[in-house]
């Protein structure tokens, strides 16, 4: 269906030239993208809810995402964008850079004591970065880099290519293996870490692992997206309440959970005021919020029968 | 067996206890009690090998317990901590099926074998008929069987719990102390457990040791360990001892 509709209606089987063009190069690339996207940031933001014990926890605490878009934006402030590639490079040093900032912390015994602690610097990070990158946009000013600039903050698809569908399909393979592999572990951490270490778990090097994968998956599809919210906070609290908080399950569904909104989301955001685009943003928190609260009241009110 | 020989334990180059010297016999209920702060979650934490002597040894069973691999450690030993929170609401069931995680590999799905040790352990602790609730619907007292349960599926020949009575009410100690004692029976279960209240340890435990001011100021039967000088001695508190197992708390000494 994402592949039907546009600013121009082509059915999927048309044979016409043009329209086959924009089908094959433009549009499904887009669906695609769109598709990895959301399931990446959803897996990313029920595993960092897991890791954290903490329901407000998604790629953009932590400043994984800020990070990775100030990465971004200085390789386009920088001009470095001319090489192929820089972009997500940069975006993903970003991404390092934060999450090893926020490691650092993470090893001094405050933040050991108090996950707060963490989620706290975090957040002072994320400030951080976003204050690099609105610093890059406003230097830059009117240019043409301020409008690609400006893409990353917003967050989009309209960039996909299949070298993109490609590079974030195998990222999501590969950390996705590694996070369904430690799903059992996140479940004993819902126990604390002390509790995970009497069955048998090492809490840091789990923590290793995990915000090593994460951080690889954001970077990647912050890098060919910019920074879009709201899907890695919504969905694993919408499949908890739907298939419950086991990761084993939580983590595959929320990543599929994410492709289908995101993918929905961006068809929406392509079609409502064509041929001009909506920033996706704004679709994932008018359709995800509503959506969030009202499966909120539904769990409210079966527990109060129950 | 647990052994503690010339142990010292403490945090950042501070000493909570020193000179621990105890032995713990298989199928015993050995109590510790103490004040607030005499170092009984500490000495919990160290035989749980999550807290390295700063010196001396503990054994278990005559091996080291800084050469068993969490997971090895895991598989003979369970504990509970004093406050345990679930983040997400998992059902009953599914906690006490974290228990088997030691004794699986990462890609092993659970077993038939598994399936049966989870179920035995949700009847052991009467949580069988409420295994399908969630752990936030239930109440403190049987949330407690929760964990008890999660810890015998682990299949532990040791189980350490801190405060397992702390927030419960009279009849929910009697209940959960009793049933321990009974496991430790019938499971030939060694329990090392913590406790505050003087009359519930006179009352459960085999032995006991008192702790205070950094060292275990007596150990043995608890007719011989809490007598009025001693209670006096470790928490400043003149008490007498009643007919039959209970002790009066007459004043600040």
């Amino acid at each position: 269906m994402g592949i039907a509709v546009g600013a121009v209606p082509i059915s999927p089987f048309d044979r016409d030239p043009t329209n086959l063009f924009i089908l094959t190069q433009i549009r499904l690339p887009r669906v695609l993208l769109a598709a990895l996207v959301g399931g990446a940031l959803a897996l990313c933001g029920a595993v960092m809810q897991g890791l954290f014990r903490n329901p407000l926890a998604d790629p953009y605490l932590l400043g994984i995402a800020s990070g990775a878009t100030a990465g971004a934006a200085l390789t386009i402030a920088l001009h470095l964008d001319i090489y192929w590639g820089a972009v997500p490079i940069g975006a993903f040093l970003g991404g390092v850079l934060a999450v090893t900032m926020v490691y650092r912390i993470a090893q001094t015994r405050w933040a050991q004591l108090d996950n707060y602690a963490l989620i706290l610097s975090g957040v002072a990070l994320a400030a951080l970065f976003s204050a690099v990158t609105s610093f890059l946009l406003f230097y830059r000013g009117a240019s043409h880099d301020a409008r690609r600039l400006i893409f990353w903050i917003l967050g989009g698809l309209g960039g996909a290519q299949w070298v993109y569908v490609l590079g974030l399909l195998g990222t999501l393979l590969v950390a996705g293996m590694i996070l369904l592999l430690f799903a059992r572990d996140l479940n004993a951490l819902a126990l604390g870490e002390e509790m995970a270490a009497h069955l048998g778990i090492e809490p840091r090097h789990l923590r290793k692992i995990l915000l090593f994968a994460v951080t690889l998956l954001t970077a990647v599809a912050v890098a060919v997206s910019g920074t879009i919210g709201f899907v890695g906070l919504i969905v694993p609290h919408m499949l908890r309440l739907i298939v419950g908080p086991d990761h084993r399950l939580l983590l595959p569904t929320s990543a599929l959970g994410g492709a289908v909104l995101l993918t929905l989301c961006d068809a929406v955001a392509r079609t409502v005021l064509a041929p001009a685009e909506l920033p996706i943003g704004i679709i994932t928190a008018l359709l995800g919020a509503p959506f969030f609260l009202f499966l909120l009241r539904r769990r409210a009110q079966l527990g109060a029968s129950l | 067996m647990i052994r503690l020989e010339n142990v010292q334990l403490g945090y950042d180059g501070r000493v909570v206890l020193s000179d621990l010297n105890l032995e713990i016999a298989p199928g015993e209920v050995f109590g510790l009690v103490g004040p607030n702060g005499s170092g009984k979650t500490t000495l919990l934490r160290a035989i749980s090998g999550r807290l390295s002597p700063q010196a001396g040894a503990i054994y278990l069973d005559c091996r080291r317990l800084n050469q068993l691999s969490p997971k090895e450690l895991a598989r003979e030993l369970a504990a509970l901590e004093q406050e345990i929170s679930c983040s997400f609401d998992f059902t009953v069931r599914e906690i006490v099926e974290l228990g088997r995680l030691p004794h699986r590999a990462r890609w092993q799905r659970l077993s038939a074998k598994d399936h049966a040790i989870i179920t035995r352990a949700l009847a052991l602790t009467h949580t069988l008929e409420f295994s399908d609730r969630t752990i936030q619907s239930l109440s403190s007292g049987e949330r407690q069987r929760v964990w008890l349960a999660l810890a015998l599926a682990q299949e532990p020949k040791v189980l350490l719990l801190d405060e397992p009575t702390a927030h419960l009410d009279l009849r929910y100690q009697f209940e959960i102390l009793g049933l321990i004692c009974q496991l430790a029976a019938t499971e030939r279960l060694t329990v090392v457990l913590s406790l505050h209240d003087l009359n519930l340890a006179l009352r459960f435990v085999d032995r006991l040791a008192l702790l205070s001011e950094g060292r275990v100021i007596a150990s043995g039967v608890p007719d011989e360990v809490l007598v009025p000088h001693r209670i006096e001695q470790a928490y400043h508190v003149r008490v007498r001892r009643l007919e039959g197992d209970w002790f009066i708390a007459e004043g600040v000494a």
